[in-house]
């Protein structure tokens, strides 16, 4: 039996090019696993009905000699992307029936690809939350070691690759929920700059944040991924085409350090490796510099303060009336709320209260005007540093991944993102690489923020610290 | 802030909330709030802020849809003759 475990897409790629191997071998393997699995882990929401036909066909193509890198490739996806004809919940009871009834842009982009589309991956719900312990369906576990999450929002998706049970896997990033959880996981996750990915399709949380990416074992498969999946398009009309932006020069290899910012709330075995880290990048060329960047502590209050905000307008479309749950009362108010009160989660509804206080009259200045001064300080902090350095190092997340039920204060939970979300409020491309394991052998990430589209650069230092291993 | 205040806000975001739930949100907004209002104390300087962003439109032209009104209408949750039911409005 083939050990998807261990293989990458690319390896797999060559081997269907050379006729070793067939998509539909691939595709059983992952089937296999997911039916020896899934039922403990809780990885796929659904499993799509139809895989084996998608590999055969693969299979065809790759015969007549028109395969791309990705074709016949088995692909999880997480539940907030739409894909024609098949349920997309987000993890929420809201919309546990709702049938997509177009492709997502990245879906397109796949199936002209030839990828395998396997199934659904579970999430948090609406992409809220840092551990896949706030999805309706019930929390996913780490592969890795099932007491523990996998961590979230993506968490599905990252340990569907994780235990074999798909060879890739898109998620979506609106404070780091692709990045925390591969750090988790042990995977490399990458967001893009805003823009870089057509969020036509995918299930709006915060608007000005969310980006659909990649989840691999490595960094050459995450940019097979990336490269197929990006690109402009006319449906979201803040998408970009990477390629019409000046080239970078090719050497980025100066890294900036935030000390400052690296004190507190860290595991002490995750600052470490942080520094043995910068040490095995140094002798692989890399030079370091510590940078002093004093507004980048407030990006996590900025971010709670504004995604909030925004979750509590973009959720306003979930009513009960157009589509999803609806719950009739006397009158359509009470609709709205029975509708609402029944297919929302806690955490859905406290990001949509704190939303709406954070925007109601007498607070909006105070938290969401003075949230966006600040957000464009740190934007403007971040555009100043890049003049002396190509790269920002920091740890994905301050943890690894934590048992279930530890961090039940909303806040404790919060404090997940403090490292990821800076890239999120200046729209800055990032990457989590894994980077070893603590001593109970739980992974570690390490993060590299770079320049507003210098996505393709992130993708080099994954490789230098593999060799260097 | 007190239970007046959730419930306030909880009619403005249209949704219903128990008596727990009140609480629970009364205490989760009180230590989130405490947390993020350290971005009031924060000095900014009011630096002119260059806007590289710019409207996208598109011709109004009629192109054709992928859209399935089939599997549209099957999302309502109450349709007759293809019409989508809502409750009395007015």
């Amino acid at each position: 039996m083939i050990d998807i475990k261990n293989l990458t897409i690319e390896k797999a790629g060559e081997m269907m090019k050379k006729g070793e191997l067939t998509s539909v071998d691939l595709v059983s393997a992952c089937l296999k696993n997911i039916e020896e699995r899934n039922k403990e882990l809780n990885i796929f929401l659904e499993v799509f009905d139809d895989v084996l036909e998608q590999a055969k066909y693969a299979d065809e193509i790759i015969k007549a000699g028109k395969g791309t890198k990705l074709t016949g490739i088995p692909l999880a996806i997480k539940d907030n992307i739409l894909i024609t004809g098949r349920k997309v919940s987000s993890g929420s009871k809201m919309l546990e029936n709702y049938v997509a009834s177009y492709d997502a842009f990245v879906i397109k982009k796949l199936k002209e690809a030839g990828a395998v589309l396997i199934g659904r991956t579970n999430m948090d719900e609406f992409a809220m939350g840092s551990s896949t312990e706030n999805s309706t369906y019930g929390p996913t576990k780490n592969p890795i070691d099932p007491s523990r999450v996998p961590g979230g929002s993506s968490g599905g998706s990252a340990a569907a690759v994780a235990s074999g049970m798909a060879l890739g896997a898109l998620g979506s990033d609106t404070g780091g929920s692709i990045r925390q959880p591969a750090s988790f996981c042990g995977l490399v996750g990458m967001k893009s700059t805003y823009g870089a990915v057509s969020r036509s399709g995918l299930t709006a949380m915060s608007s000005s944040f969310d980006q659909i990416g990649p989840f691999a074992k490595t960094s050459e498969d995450a940019k097979i991924i990336f490269n197929c999946i990006i690109g402009k398009d006319d449906m979201d009309s803040t998408s970009a085409d990477l390629n019409s932006f000046p080239a970078l020069k090719a050497e980025r290899k100066i890294i900036g350090i935030p000390r400052d910012f690296l004190k507190e709330g860290v595991d002490q075995e995750i600052l470490k490796n942080f520094e043995e880290t910068l040490d095995k990048l140094k002798k692989k060329g890399y030079k370091v510099k510590d940078v002093i960047m004093p507004y980048l502590k407030y990006s996590l209050p900025v971010y709670y303060i504004i995604m909030p905000a925004e979750v509590s307008t973009n959720l306003s479309r979930l009513d009960g009336v157009r589509y999803g749950l609806r719950k009739e009362g006397e009158n359509v108010f009470d609709t709205f709320k029975k509708s609402r009160s029944a297919g929302f989660g806690p955490e859905t509804k406290r990001r949509i209260i704190l939303g709406t206080y954070v925007l109601s009259h007498g607070y909006y200045d105070a938290y969401y005007n003075k949230a966006w001064k600040v957000r464009r300080a740190i934007m403007k902090e971040y555009e100043n540093i890049f003049q002396d350095v190509d790269l920002i190092m920091t740890p994905t997340a301050p943890t690894t991944a934590f048992k279930f039920g530890e961090k039940k204060d909303p806040l404790q939970m919060y404090l997940e993102d403090i490292f990821t979300v800076s890239a999120n409020l200046t729209g800055l491309p990032a990457i989590s690489i894994p980077s070893g394991k603590s001593s109970s052998s739980l992974p570690i990430g390490i993060q590299f923020i770079g320049s507003l589209f210098s996505d393709e650069s992130l993708f080099a230092i994954e490789k230098d610290l593999r060799d260097n291993k | 802030m007190n239970i007046k205040d959730i419930e306030n806000l909880a009619e403005l975001a249209k949704i219903e909330l128990s008596d727990k739930e009140k609480k629970t949100l009364l205490k989760d907004l009180d230590g989130i709030l405490g947390y993020v209002k350290q971005v009031g104390e924060v000095e900014v300087k009011d630096f002119e802020v260059e806007y590289k962003n710019k409207n996208v439109w598109r011709e109004d032209k009629l192109k054709p849809s992928v859209f399935s009104p089939d599997l549209i209408i099957k999302q309502f949750p109450d349709s007759q003759d293809n019409f989508l039911k809502v409750k009395k409005i007015l």
